[in-house]
């Protein structure tokens, strides 16, 4: 039986791959744990705040964004609007080119990594540069981040060596300390030389207008602060309602994310910089990505337009800890990824129709996720889609169930199966499926064929007395 | 789980769903219920048309087969009588897998009312029943695998309790319990590179923590790890809740 993609790609991973990211997923995510039990007596409680704060704000974006909006313009800030990647990498450069600026610091943002901002900009003319060390990483390597929140997850520290050799940032010296002093050495001049600081937002106040940014290295304020036009590039979705609700979402994000009570640098932007302030980006652009989000929103998976891309969800997933963020061959991979990036496919979604395949549905993805996305019931909607739309990648694996569905809906055939041992011919097809017994046996060992034998035992047994208890009845309705 | 399940009633008749692994390949995992529900004063009736629970179809999206299925469960347990299922994995079908692919269905009414009445065992004996500790005797140290369906319902505390009132036994911990032992149904079989990876690691996590048997409420995942064990040549022993309960019966002259 054809073999997933997704487990053939697991085969080309390096013993020792494997184990840094399951060392690194498990540690963040047991610290995560303990954190959120120390601080709350009940952290669920506060996930099922969350969720319902973020599934009110997408159920009610259309009354939401205009809102913003007219904020935003009040704030002092341009507002842009880009239904589809394109137009939302055209809305960067339009807006540089417009000052004649020729290079762009980038703070970390995932939105930028889904419309391929980096690739577009460069084919322009147009340097943009990552300033978060890991996405520095990936790009100096032009590789792509393998995790959402630690994009370079996949990588050893020699292999970091390696690159920043190879580029000319010092002799091959694999200490992370020298490393990042080295980095930081580089993008200092950077951020000095840009025009344009770009970085995405966490949270949007619909409020305030405010913009919540959150970093653990203080590149993204380094980017405003030495620049003269800063661009935000907001998926629609990041809205909440009021100043108030920032407290839970960002307690909630920082142990979630990285298991911290709070992250390193939060910053709180409602505008560009005032009359009185002596530094500060002069021009202000605001940029609100669709690129398919009011189409997850009609689906019957909008819940994961709640997500807040903490990377929870990955770091507790089993699948993900031995598999890792390229198999997935999405922006965002992961439970989330595997829900959101066939969706986010469009009219192509059978080409991603196996990710949400990938997992065993055990649901730890919903036990942690802070905004209780209920990702399991998303995974087996988009099963459900992929079979009805006949994806070969959903198919593929999984046959059609209907003889198996006229036996289990046929008790006289059941039985005769189950004491003829034939239901080992109906059965595998479906559950243990026959080409895929090789599968099921390469590793583990069937047990014994008992069929019927306990009905035998409930028919025979010797009937007891005292009649309360329990003598076994067979009825056939 | 679901606030609005229907309590048993007082004569403590019950349906048994004796699940479609059971009735093929764990026969004293089935018996091992009826046993335990009649030491509670159960009487306990199995309806001979039983099949399955319409879960394999549903997890591989097959939703029209599945229905196909779960309509038939519906018809074979009619009535007001709890249905009590040896597996966290088909209770979690029934109370919340059907309640999604029946969403846009007009008998989505019938569906709900079979899941309302729907119990795991072991959270049907401590919470529907009552019963919060366990009679007799059982020696030995037992690794509880917490089945990844029930998250998130009253089954693990349930049969944590049971098992560890029981004279003789202990409950032994061990590493990242709460994570998947990497059976997930045709996810064994479509990605048994992962799944075999997910099972050896819990495997490892038992192992250090050397108990005498491995318990769950789910045969599924049971089979799935003692078939990895064997297979790589180091055999664990592993018996599903029923099972211990019956035998710590045994061994104390109750039964
Ligand atoms: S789905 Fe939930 S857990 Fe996963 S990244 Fe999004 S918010 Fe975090």
């Amino acid at each position: 039986m054809a073999r997933q993609p997704i487990d053939q790609f697991v085969e080309g991973i390096s013993a020792e791959k494997r184990a840094s990211v399951y060392l690194g997923t498990k540690v963040t995510h047991e610290k995560r744990d303990k954190l959120l039990h120390d601080h709350y007596a009940d952290p669920d409680a506060l996930r099922r705040l969350a969720g319902e704060i973020k599934q009110h704000v997408v159920e009610n974006l259309d009354t939401y964004l205009p809102k913003v909006e007219a904020k935003l313009q009040s704030n002092g800030v341009k507002v842009h609007w880009a239904s589809t990647a394109e137009e939302a990498c055209a809305a960067v450069h339009g807006i540089m080119k417009a000052r004649g600026a020729t290079k762009l610091v980038k703070a970390k943002t995932m939105v930028s990594e889904e419309i391929g901002l980096a690739d577009y900009l460069e084919h322009r003319g147009i340097e943009a540069l990552e300033t978060d060390l890991g996405e520095f990483i990936v790009q100096i390597d032009h590789d792509h981040p393998s995790h959402i929140v630690r994009p370079i997850i996949h990588k050893s520290r020699k292999e970091i060596a390696t690159s920043f050799e190879r580029e000319g940032l010092g002799a091959y010296n694999d200490d992370p300390e020298t490393i990042t002093r080295r980095a930081r050495a580089f993008l200092r001049k950077k951020f000095l030389q840009a025009d344009v600081g770009l970085t995405g937002a966490n949270f949007v106040s619909v409020e305030s207008g405010r913009l919540v940014i959150v970093t653990n290295e203080g590149n993204s304020r380094f980017s405003l602060a030495a620049t003269k036009c800063h661009i935000a590039l907001v998926g629609i979705e990041k809205l909440v309602p009021r100043d108030r609700d920032l407290g839970l979402f960002l307690n909630l994000l920082a142990r979630s994310a990285t298991a911290q009570q709070l992250t390193v640098y939060t910053e709180f932007i409602s505008g560009p910089k005032a009359a009185a302030q002596p530094d500060g980006p002069e021009e202000m652009h605001v940029i609100f990505v669709d690129n398919r989000r009011t189409e997850v929103l009609a689906s019957e998976c909008r819940e994961i337009l709640r997500c807040i891309r903490c990377g929870a969800c990955l770091n507790v997933c089993p699948v993900y800890r031995q598999v890792s963020g390229h198999a997935y061959r999405s922006v965002y991979p992961g439970p989330v990824g595997a829900v959101l990036s066939p969706l986010l496919e469009g009219d192509k979604f059978a080409d991603k129709a196996d990710l949400p395949k990938a997992s065993s549905l055990c649901g730890a993805c919903n036990e942690v996720c802070p905004v209780n996305i209920p990702i399991p019931d998303l995974l087996l909607r988009l099963r459900n889609k992929g079979k009805r739309e006949h994806a070969p990648l959903a198919e593929a694996g999984s046959p059609p169930m209907g003889a198996w569905a006229l036996m289990a809906s046929s008790p006289a055939a059941w039985k005769t199966a189950l004491v003829a041992g034939k239901l080992m011919n109906v059965l595998p097809k479906t559950w243990i499926p026959i080409p895929a017994m090789k599968a099921w046996t390469d590793t583990r060992t069937l047990p014994e064929w008992r069929g019927g034998e306990f009905r035998k035992w409930l028919r025979q047994r010797p009937r007891k007395a005292d009649g309360t208890k329990g003598s076994p009845q067979s009825h056939t309705p | 789980m679901a606030s609005d399940r229907q309590l048993p009633r007082a004569d403590r008749r019950v349906m048994l769903m004796a699940t479609c692994l059971c009735d093929a390949f764990y026969a004293d995992a089935a018996r091992a219920t009826v046993e335990v529900l009649e030491h509670l004063g159960c009487t306990v009736e199995f309806p001979e048309g039983q099949t399955c629970c319409g879960q394999p179809a549903f997890n591989g999206g097959d939703w029209d087969a599945s229905r196909q299925v779960v309509r038939h469960a519906v018809k074979t347990f009619a009535g007001d009588l709890p249905v009590i299922v040896p597996s966290g994995s088909c209770a979690a079908m029934l109370t919340h897998g059907t309640a999604l692919e029946f969403e846009k269905e007009a008998d989505l009414g019938e569906v709900r009312q079979l899941g309302r009445r729907t119990w795991e065992l072991a959270d049907f004996i401590v919470n529907g029943l009552g019963v919060k500790t366990w009679p007799g005797r059982y020696e030995g140290r037992i690794a509880f695998h917490r089945s990844c369906h029930c998250r998130g319902s009253e089954t693990v505390p349930a049969a944590l309790a049971l098992l560890s009132s029981i004279a003789g036994a202990s409950v032994a911990p061990f590493g990242e319990s709460d994570q998947c032992c990497g059976f997930g149904g045709t996810f064994s079989v479509s990605f048994p590179h992962i799944s075999s990876a997910m099972g050896t690691l819990k495997l490892e996590h038992i192992r250090a923590s050397a108990p005498d048997v491995l318990v769950s409420v789910d045969m599924s995942c049971l089979m799935h790890m003692a078939g990895l064990a064997e297979k790589a040549g180091q055999p664990i022993r592993t018996q599903h809740v029923a099972q211990v309960l019956r035998d710590a019966l045994r061994n104390g002259n109750l039964l």
